[in-house]
């Protein structure tokens, strides 16, 4: 029970990096992928945010109270690591955007589907 | 023993390989890049035979050249037993230069440049496995052998050509990766050195049944030397032209893989390791298999040159069996064998591809009485076939004598009735062309025939000889073959010493 | 003392070109690619010196902002990484030399500067992935050097380049991911990111289910990271579709830091011990290698298109790296590290020239390269080379790489690797004969082929070269892999010294 209720926090961290892994891997819509990505790495960062948490400590600031405080370190880490996300996200993004106005759809089956049409009817065309 | 630090073996393999570059760049000149061939080949052949007098004074002659990495270098040492084939090849390598210049501009072949250069690198790798001193870099010269006869053998491109030439060259290849590449690999962690050393290199510590193992990898890892089961790229190899036929079957490639497997037997094993794992007697049972098979599979074939092939099979194993008697006299019969073979087999196949150039005849049942037409050819012809089958005053008789008395040595009786049954299928497969060239009279002549006659052959009295620069080659081989019965010295004393070297003190 | 700062510049070199690139691309396009030869070509000094150094006076560490470590960020060069550097920074700046024209024809003008600044954004990825003794800092560099790896292949115009890149991004990050978990996980139970401290505090934890873990999310992120199968299917499409350049630093670099950082977890932060006794992951890499090694060979087999061949033979050399490094023992493990240098040289070489090919003729499919050899000749050669060092024939760089693998293969009593790692040298002949033989013995589509006897067709006219700022770098490559083929000794030294340090004394 205390495996359960006492550390709820990775659970969530583990059921939220399950649903994005499951997002990444098994949707055919590349938006959809990123969103599961965008899940997935939030899952780490929260697991991140729960090592950093010492059982009554304050938040990691120069004051005079702080005499028990986080673990700033993880912390800076993801803050790394959120912006090596962003910029994950964002040329993902830009993938999509440019795979959109080549095929004209960004479902996966239906681009793997007009790749495998395309070097046919080119061949087609050059006979 | 003495030894003396030379750079002439090095010189003597570096120079068809420098001929190589000087040939590829003359391709627009062709006198001249025939200059180049058969300059090399002479200046070749006087370096090999300038080390020589030091061999048959019991030296051995060494050359390191550089380490590729700690415990594999590339190096040079020149014994008796390297020395006999270096000759060999060096000097049939003039005769074949010269045949084979005839050889292509009658026939007007295409890529001449790519042969010639291929032709001189592949003399570069055979004198480099004669002259290596260690197995590393008999593997690496091995190997160059291979990959530079595969243009050779492909020279036709055609579909057929590609074919045999894909066969030659996966079963090369192939056998030397997986089973010689193993073989050296467990040598080098079994004996820390892969350096020759006669009487072997492996301690004794190492268990037998590692050393049995080793040693069939290795026999199976050199196709060259054309074993049964191994031997099909041979025949399929046939479909090269037929001076390189000569080459692939009397000087160079097969002559290294039997050349290997007794430089293995005597200077990695060692006769008294062999011996003691006794693996001496089941090699020579294949031998003798392959022998008589090969032999058997000769009688059926209709083409002339596939029935050298199988011939080619047959004989080589010869020199197999006689190593793997481990006994003085079989070891010299099997050295004189790779000598005799290679100037009576090389006579046969110039033979050939003369009657093919002058006549455009491949097959035994077309050549009914060719003896009159080309006289030189056909006498050259028969007796290169009289020394294969080893009839007295040829060359073939002495490697033949020594190996049957070798087998008296070890007690082998079966192996000497295998000599003598395969004596008598040796005259079967030849006699029958001796017979139909000279007593048969000719058919009447194919259009084809006709057609082919004119340019480029001789003709006058009724003859129509290949041209002068075929001829005059084959015939030289012919005496060459003679006169080995007559004045065998200098190979009888070389192989001597390999007996003596091979042997210790015994 | 600017030397003593040299860790931290050989980052720092490529990181400010990159933003120094679209600076001067705003003034003067033709300008980007002089400031991206003259950065790469000062990381390659620098590592160089670098590498130099290490040998002299042993490991270097350098504290970023004087912070001590564990607490600092620190760069450390030792016997390893230093000769990884030099290996990436040397591809680097060949690539770039090769860039030019490449991408000329294969980006639009706009682009180019945004391509130099990008490409230089990779190699600082690298090249900081090696150089730091930090587990996050290694994540934030993997990073820099993946997302830049997606622009660049998708770089090119064409449309399958999007999704692969796209793919690439999925698994990519997938992989990022998971080795940011390992590293939260270590983290967690050691309090510590720095390498060498990691090591000290992780054996005293080594059962404890957090380390495990954090070891299974290392190896499968990392596995997916190098390519390693069956997590290998982002790589084929991305080496195929991705600009000629980029394809070739990406085989010669990306997968191999990948196989750096693998061993640098396994056998430094954590220990032999470990992986060998408490996890024994080095049996199931194992068997994962030799998978690998045989279906990236009989993958390529079937290939039509020359990229895609190269990219599923890439899957089976990092086969090869994976299977040296798993057999943990001295030997083997040199092997593998030299084949990471090896496999960057033959496949730098062989992209290259793939790269020369589509850019002077467009040609992608093998069937098109018929007849090539009278072209490009000297493309071409540098491809036989290549693919000849790929098969692993003697003195070339694949043989020397092999030969210790397999070597320490059997010194670790593990006969049974032998017969594969050759069979797969087989099957890697199969592939790349066939590329050869095209290359070589087909007739040129088209070409009118007479039979004309002496005189050949042989004019310089028909020669159609790439440019020589491409011909180059691939033939420098091309030379170098017969040069540390032939002349192993410096290489194998150095390599012999980063797996002792691996191997840590074992």
């Amino acid at each position: 029970m205390d495996l359960i209720v006492g550390k709820y926090n990775y659970w969530i961290y583990i059921a939220l990096m399950m649903i994005g892994f499951y997002a990444m891997i098994a949707k055919g819509n590349l938006i959809k992928k990123i969103i599961g990505m965008n899940i997935f790495q939030t899952a780490v960062f929260l697991f991140y945010i729960s090592i950093a948490k010492v059982r009554g400590g304050t938040a990691p600031i120069l004051w005079e109270k702080a005499i028990l405080y986080d673990n700033p370190l993880p912390h800076v880490l993801i803050l790394t690591a959120i912006v090596v996300s962003v910029s994950t996200t964002a040329v993902a993004l830009a993938l999509i955007i440019l795979i959109y106005r080549e095929f004209g759809t960004i479902e996966e089956d239906a681009i793997l589907k007009m790749q495998e049409i395309e070097p046919r009817r080119r061949t087609d065309s050059q006979q | 023993m003495d030894v003396i630090h030379s750079a002439t073996p090095l010189y003597a393999v570096a120079v068809s390989l420098a001929a190589s570059v000087l040939i590829a760049l003359s391709g627009r000149m062709p006198n001249l890049r025939e200059f180049w061939t058969i300059g090399a080949s002479c200046i070749k052949f006087a370096l090999v035979l300038s080390l020589l007098p030091d061999i048959l004074n019991g030296r051995t002659i060494e050359c390191p050249l550089f380490t590729v990495m700690p415990g594999l270098d590339l190096s040079f040492r020149v014994d008796a037993l390297g020395m006999g084939f270096a000759i060999t090849a060096s000097l049939l390598w003039i005769v074949t230069s010269f045949y084979s210049i005839g050889y292509v501009r009658t026939l007007r072949e295409r890529s001449q440049t790519r042969y010639f250069t291929c032709f001189s690198i592949a003399l570069s790798a055979a004198l480099g496995v004669a002259f290596s001193a260690n197995m590393f870099t008999t593997f690496v010269f091995y190997e160059i052998i291979t990959l530079c006869t595969f243009p050779l053998v492909a020279h036709k491109e055609s579909a057929e050509a590609m074919r045999g030439a894909r066969r030659y060259v996966v079963y090369l290849l192939g056998t030397s990766i997986v089973f010689q590449l193993s073989a050296i690999l467990l040598t080098y962690d079994a004996a820390g050195t892969l350096d020759f050393k006669n009487g072997g290199i492996f301690p004794e510590t190492v268990a037998s049944a590692q050393l049995i193992i080793i040693f069939v990898l290795f026999v199976a890892g050199i196709a060259k030397a054309a074993i049964m089961p191994i031997h099909s790229w041979l025949p399929a190899a046939m479909v090269a032209p037929t001076p390189v036929s000569a080459l692939l079957h009397a000087v160079a490639v097969v002559k290294a893989g039997v050349f290997v497997i007794v430089k293995i037997v005597l200077q990695i094993f060692g006769v008294d390791t062999l011996a003691g794992i006794g693996a001496g007697m089941p090699l020579a049972y294949v031998a003798s298999f392959t022998i008589l098979v090969a032999s058997v599979i000769a009688l059926r074939k209709d083409n002339l040159k596939a029935r050298l092939a199988y011939s080619t099979v047959s004989q080589l194993s010869y020199v197999i069996l006689g190593v793997a008697l481990l006994t003085p006299s079989a070891i010299l019969g099997s050295f004189l064998q790779i000598v005799l073979h290679a100037f009576g087999k090389i006579t046969l196949f110039f033979a050939a591809g003369a009657i093919y150039v002058a006549s455009r005849k491949t097959e035994v049942s077309q050549l009914d009485g060719l003896g009159r037409l080309m006289p030189f050819t056909m006498t050259a012809f028969a007796v290169g076939a009289f020394s294969m089958i080893g009839i007295p005053p040829l060359g073939g008789f002495l490697s033949k004598w020594y190996i049957a008395k070798g087998s008296l040595e070890a007690s082998e009786l079966p192996i000497l009735l295998v000599i003598a049954f395969s004596t008598i299928l040796n005259a079967c497969y030849f006699m029958p062309i001796v017979y139909r060239a000279f007593f048969k009279k000719a058919q009447t002549e194919s259009a084809a025939a006709h057609a082919a006659a004119g340019h480029g052959t001789m003709a006058w009295a009724g003859m129509r000889e290949a041209p002068a620069l075929m001829v005059v080659p084959l015939v030289l081989t012919a005496i060459a073959t003679v006169a080995f019965f007559f004045v065998p010295s200098i190979m009888l004393d070389l192989a001597r010493v390999v007996s003596a070297d091979a042997l210790g003190g015994r | 003392m600017i030397a003593e700062h040299f860790p931290i510049l050989v980052i720092l070199t490529p990181l400010l070109s990159a933003i120094l690139i679209p600076l001067v691309g705003m003034i003067r396009r033709q300008l980007c690619w002089h400031v991206a030869f003259v950065a790469s070509h000062i990381g390659f000094l620098i590592s160089g010196w670098l590498l130099l150094r290490v040998r002299d006076t042993g490991r270097i560490s350098y504290w970023l902002g004087g912070w001590e470590p564990p607490w600092g960020i620190e760069y450390v060069l030792d016997d390893l990484n230093a000769l990884v550097l030099l290996v990436i920074s040397f591809i680097a700046f060949m690539s770039v030399l090769y860039a030019r024209k490449s991408i000329e024809a294969e980006i639009e003008p706009v682009r180019i500067p945004a391509f130099y600044s990008i490409f230089m954004l990779f190699v600082t990825g690298l090249m900081g992935i090696v150089i730091t003794g930090d587990v996050f800092n290694l994540y934030v560099f993997l990073e820099i050097s993946s997302l830049a790896g997606y622009a660049l292949i998708a770089a090119n115009r064409k449309k399958e380049a999007l999704l692969a890149s796209y793919n690439y991004l999925i698994l990519g990050t997938i992989a990022a991911t998971f080795i940011l978990i390992g590293i939260g996980y270590l983290y967690m139970v050691t309090g510590s990111l720095n390498m060498a401290d990691l090591r000290e505090r992780l054996p005293s934890l080594y059962h404890s289910k957090v380390v495990l873990t954090a070891f299974a999310f290392f190896t499968v992120g990392l596995s997916l990271k190098l390519a390693l199968f069956p997590l290998h299917v982002w790589l084929p499409n991305a080496y195929t579709y991705a600009p000629s350049v980029v394809s070739a630093v990406m085989a010669a670099t990306a997968t191999k830091v990948g196989a750096y950082v693998l061993l640098r977890i396994m056998f430094t932060v954590f220990s032999v011990e470990f992986d060998l006794h408490v996890v024994s992951i080095t049996s199931i890499l194992l068997f994962l290698s030799l998978t690998a090694i045989v279906a990236g060979s009989v993958l390529a087999i079937a290939q039509t298109n020359i990229k895609r061949m190269l990219a599923y033979s890439s899957v089976g050399q990092i086969g090869y790296i994976v299977l040296g490094a798993t057999i943990v023992n001295e030997t083997a493990m040199t092997g593998s590290i030299l084949h990471i240098l090896n496999h960057a040289l033959m496949k730098g070489t062989l992209f290259f020239v793939a790269g020369c090919v589509i850019y002077k003729t467009g040609i992608k499919d093998i069937s098109g390269l018929k007849g090539m050899a009278r072209r490009m000749p000297f493309s071409m050669a540098a491809f036989t080379i290549a693919g000849l060092s790929m098969v692993g024939v003697p003195l070339t760089v694949g043989f020397v790489s092999k030969w210790h693998i397999a070597l320490g293969a059997i010194q670790a009593d593990m006969w049974y690797l032998v017969p594969v790692i050759l069979l797969s040298s087989l099957l890697t002949a199969v592939y790349f004969g066939r590329v050869i033989e095209t290359i070589y013995f087909s007739k040129e589509p088209g070409a009118k082929k007479s039979g004309s006897g002496l005189n050949e067709p042989r004019g310089r006219a028909g020669v159609q070269e790439a440019p020589f700022g491409m011909l180059l770098p691939t033939l420098i490559l091309a030379a170098l892999c017969i040069v540390f083929g032939a002349a192993a000794s410096t290489s194998v030294s150095y390599a012999g010294a980063a797996a002792r340090l691996l191997l840590g004394g074992m």
